[in-house]
């Protein structure tokens, strides 16, 4: 088995950009339990990190729009955003080409898939780097779902990727971390940004974190746009995740609305446990 | 309407620096380009914020439009509010299904 480490923590660009304008108590909290899990991400010694996440039209829009876009590039660069805005340095991340090829060809297999050998970093995997590997020394191979422009891909499509993504890593000798990357409920850039539903975030964490199949593939676009604004589309990062760790039960390490972060942060552990089937 | 082309354009200019330089250097001739109408022009020129969130431009491109026109966080919400005020509620996009909500 050579998935080694699975999380889920978010990636709002207030997290970096506006961190002098939140809380500082629960910001400080939030900020040492991403601490914590980088502490554990190194601890599972991966040779690459897969990060999930949903990016926001850096690299890919409605010209050509993949629902599932894999990386397969040497290396990325990131942040695309103003250095000053997002408040992270623009920096080279190494990528790890020759595994990312050897996952795909896997992943092929059951799901259909995009890849890219270019790809420029936003917050959405820029934040997290910068908290969990800050030294940029860990090879990403990065992997984007479309939560931003719809027609967007059914959640049980996601699971179903995730699942790949599992059986692809089991395949490979390589020791190999997951992250998922996304908000719950949010409202990002838009005149509601700030508001959170907390009490519906909490009821998707309980059964994101239980690893319920049947009740996280029963969400429907419709309620979690009017329940959790057009920002919790992205739970398909935490759904691919689910799918990834199917008969794992997650451990919740924080999670609290920020409203100048716009988003519930939240920091999630998934120990693996092997695959039944 | 063509707010296909307005949000291409934010994507493009957010992504490449070549075609910021170029907004900034030689304006008319990077919006003859893309297939806008007058009103869009306008708003892309001024840049009237608040306008190009009412034709349903996603925030996603549009904060950093913002943010690389001079708005600090708090003003871009606030321009968009003053948009709605103005204009009325979200015409396209992803937002109109919200309704001005």
């Amino acid at each position: 088995m050579s998935l080694v480490f699975a999380a889920a923590c978010s990636h709002a660009p207030g997290i970096t950009g506006r961190a002098q304008r939140a809380d500082a108590s629960v910001r400080d909290r939030f900020y040492a339990n991403l601490e914590r899990l980088r502490g554990a991400l190194e601890a599972a010694r991966p040779q690459a990190l897969v990060v999930i996440a949903a990016e926001h039209f850096a690299n890919f829009f409605m010209n050509n729009m993949p629902s599932l876009c894999v990386g397969l590039a040497e290396h990325y660069e990131g942040p695309i955003e103003d250095e000053e805005w997002l408040a992270i340095r623009r920096t080279r991340i190494p990528g790890a080409p020759e595994l990312s090829r050897r996952l795909i060809v896997e992943m092929m297999q059951d799901v259909d898939l995009a890849y890219s050998e270019e790809w420029k970093f936003d917050h959405g995997i820029m934040v997290p780097l910068h908290f969990l590997t800050p030294r940029y020394d860990v090879p990403v191979i990065p992997v984007n779902i479309n939560c931003q422009g719809p027609p967007l891909i059914p959640l049980a499509r996601c699971w179903a990727f995730g699942r790949a993504l599992r059986r692809a890593c089991d395949l490979v000798p390589e020791r190999i971390a997951v992250i998922a990357t996304g908000g719950i409920s949010h409202w990002p850039a838009t005149p509601d940004s700030g508001k959170i539903n907390e009490a519906w975030d909490r009821a998707f964490l309980e059964k994101f974190l239980d690893n319920r199949r049947e009740e996280l593939l029963a969400y429907t676009d419709t309620e979690t746009y009017r329940e959790a604004g057009q920002g919790g589309f992205e739970i398909r990062t935490f759904i691919a995740l689910s799918g990834c760790t199917e008969g794992s039960r997650g451990e919740l390490w924080f999670y609290a609305p920020i409203p100048i972060f716009a988003v519930g942060c939240t920091v999630a552990m998934i120990p693996v446990v092997p695959l039944r089937n | 309407m063509s707010l296909y082309y307005v949000q291409k354009l934010l994507y493009q200019l957010n992504r490449d620096p070549n075609v910021r330089q170029r907004y900034a250097a030689s304006l008319d001739a990077l919006l003859a380009e893309y297939e806008l109408t007058e009103e869009e022009q306008r708003a892309v020129r001024e840049p009237d914020i608040g306008l190009l969130y009412v034709m349903g431009v996603n925030g996603q491109l549009l904060m950093h439009f913002a943010a690389l026109r001079g708005y600090e966080w708090d003003a871009y919400l606030e321009a968009m509010r003053a948009g709605e005020r103005r204009y009325g509620p979200v015409r396209a996009g992803l937002y109109k299904r919200a309704g001005s909500t």
